[in-house]
């Protein structure tokens, strides 16, 4: 047991009294738990997949004040997953969404709004406001960022992420045990761990972890139970399983070590040499020469000597294809190098132009000529192709 | 003989399989016998001097093997080897 989170209490009316009459007969809440509860001021960094059962639960649970940290708008691809929008939300501000949602399900909960994504310019000025963070983002570089804020403000930091089957659940405090660096002291390389955009993700798994870290967040802040610090909880949906492994403190941190190293913000695109965004590669200058624009192609795509050369998977192609593309999938490639021919220019494709710019280097670095389809099969099916399927 | 969790990132060299059995007395050897029994996943889990990639965790017995002797922590016949990629999705 660690100390509770929130040490003020908000005295309920009657209402609430009324509408929170089950958590109030349980001994471990009751009315000290829930005042805390009411007291208490969460923010979560983001409203996607582990924010929208976040924000609902904890809305529902009586949490006083929820910050909402985003700058997307919903889109049709969210919603698979993203419960705390619906249909008629798509192109409305994701923050203007979610506070929508919650004051429905719960009017006495107050909902700030940061219509902005979090950054190394903001995130403190942001944080220093909340008693929690509840990480629900979807990139590398703003779990670092939350990460190392929370550190340096002394904030909890209940952690969640998710890929495909797969979820992972801690809870970092460094005041009580271990930080986010100290069990992963540096972001993958660019490429290697591919992102829910790229990867996908079954879409239930957000409900089960983001309610995974909305328990976590409850108990936190009642101090009630055993809080998931120095343990990390890996979910298999398929196989229905969690299993715990223990997260140290490590001694060399170089945020909540004794001797940090990181003692303020830094660049953590740079850091983990992705932007800070799962979703497609935006416009960038140092790009141009590897990259091709889809129309480009299209005014190339007759020519004998281009090949047009889709990486993605076997399971996606079966959801859309370029007419002419020929199907090698990016992780098979460095394998069937020879089937390419040098003679050949190849314009590489995938989803949404990350892969396929990985895949580029990796021609070009054999000696062969290629570029990347900027936007990938999603790109081309907007400026050149409508009647491709987007997903 | 110890057991091998795989994490969904990296099935794709097991075919599909989420728990493998090698043979192995401390940890290298169990990686070094993964990588011959599904060629290409060692690459993904150590550095080219062999060393642990510093974004993958892993457990034995459920602790990190960096706190323990490293790629030399020893194997029993029954523990079980997790390995941890870091995901980012949300």
């Amino acid at each position: 047991m660690v100390r509770p989170v929130v040490d003020r209490r908000a005295p309920l009316t009657h209402e609430e009294i009324a509408r929170y009459s089950r958590h109030l007969i349980i001994p471990d809440v009751a009315m000290a738990g829930q005042e805390r509860l009411k007291a208490a001021r969460v923010l979560l960094v983001g409203t996607g997949g582990l924010g929208s059962p976040l924000a609902l639960y904890l809305a529902a649970a009586g949490v006083g004040t929820i910050g909402l940290v985003d700058d997307d708008v919903v889109d049709a691809s969210n919603l698979q997953r993203q419960i705390i929008h619906g249909t008629s939300d798509i192109g409305v501000h994701k923050v203007a969404s979610a506070k929508a949602s919650v004051l429905e399900i719960n009017p006495h909960v107050e909902v700030v709004e940061h219509r902005t994504f979090l950054t190394s310019d903001n995130a403190l000025d942001i944080i220093a406001d909340y008693d929690l963070v509840i990480d629900g983002t979807d990139n590398f570089p703003t779990r670092y960022l939350v990460n190392d804020a929370c550190v340096l403000l002394g904030k909890p930091n209940v952690y969640g992420s998710i890929f495909r089957f797969e979820g992972q659940l801690s809870v970092f405090w460094a005041e009580e045990g271990p930080c986010y660096r100290c069990m992963f002291p540096e972001p993958p390389p660019p490429g290697m761990v591919p992102n829910c955009a790229e990867g996908g993700v079954l879409g239930i798994m957000a409900g089960h972890i983001g309610t995974a870290q909305g328990i976590e967040g409850i108990k936190l802040i009642a101090g009630i139970g055993d809080p998931m610090i120095g343990r990390l909880g890996l979910y298999d949906a398929l196989e229905q399983r969690w299993t715990y492994v223990k997260v140290n403190k490590d001694p060399a941190c170089p945020v909540c070590g004794p001797e940090p190293t990181v003692t303020a913000l830094i660049d953590y695109e740079e850091f983990c040499g992705v932007p800070s965004h799962d979703r497609m590669v935006e416009a960038d200058l140092s790009l141009a020469e590897l990259e091709i624009l889809p129309n480009e192609y299209a005014e190339i795509a007759g020519k004998p000597d281009v090949v047009l050369l889709d990486v993605r998977e076997t399971h996606e192609y079966e959801i859309n294809r370029i007419p002419g593309a020929v199907l090698i999938p990016k992780d098979t490639l460095p394998g069937r190098l020879s089937e390419l021919d040098p003679t050949k220019e190849y314009v590489v494709h995938c989803k949404s132009g990350v892969r396929s710019l990985e895949s580029t280097e990796l021609l070009r670095g054999a000696g062969l000529r290629a570029r990347s389809m900027r936007g990938g099969i999603n790109a081309y099916s907007k400026q050149v192709d409508p009647s491709i399927p987007v997903y | 003989m110890p057991k091998v969790r795989i994490p969904t990132p990296l099935r794709s060299f097991t075919g599909g399989v989420a728990e493998v059995v090698v043979d192995g007395t401390d940890v290298r050897e169990a990686v070094a016998n993964l990588d011959v029994a599904h060629p290409g996943i060692g690459e993904r889990l150590l550095t080219e001097d062999g060393q642990v990639r510093r974004f993958v965790n892993v457990f034995v017995r459920d602790e990190d093997v960096r706190f323990q002797r490293g790629l030399d922590t020893e194997l029993d016949e029954g523990d079980t080897i997790s390995i941890v990629p870091a995901v980012a999705g949300g």
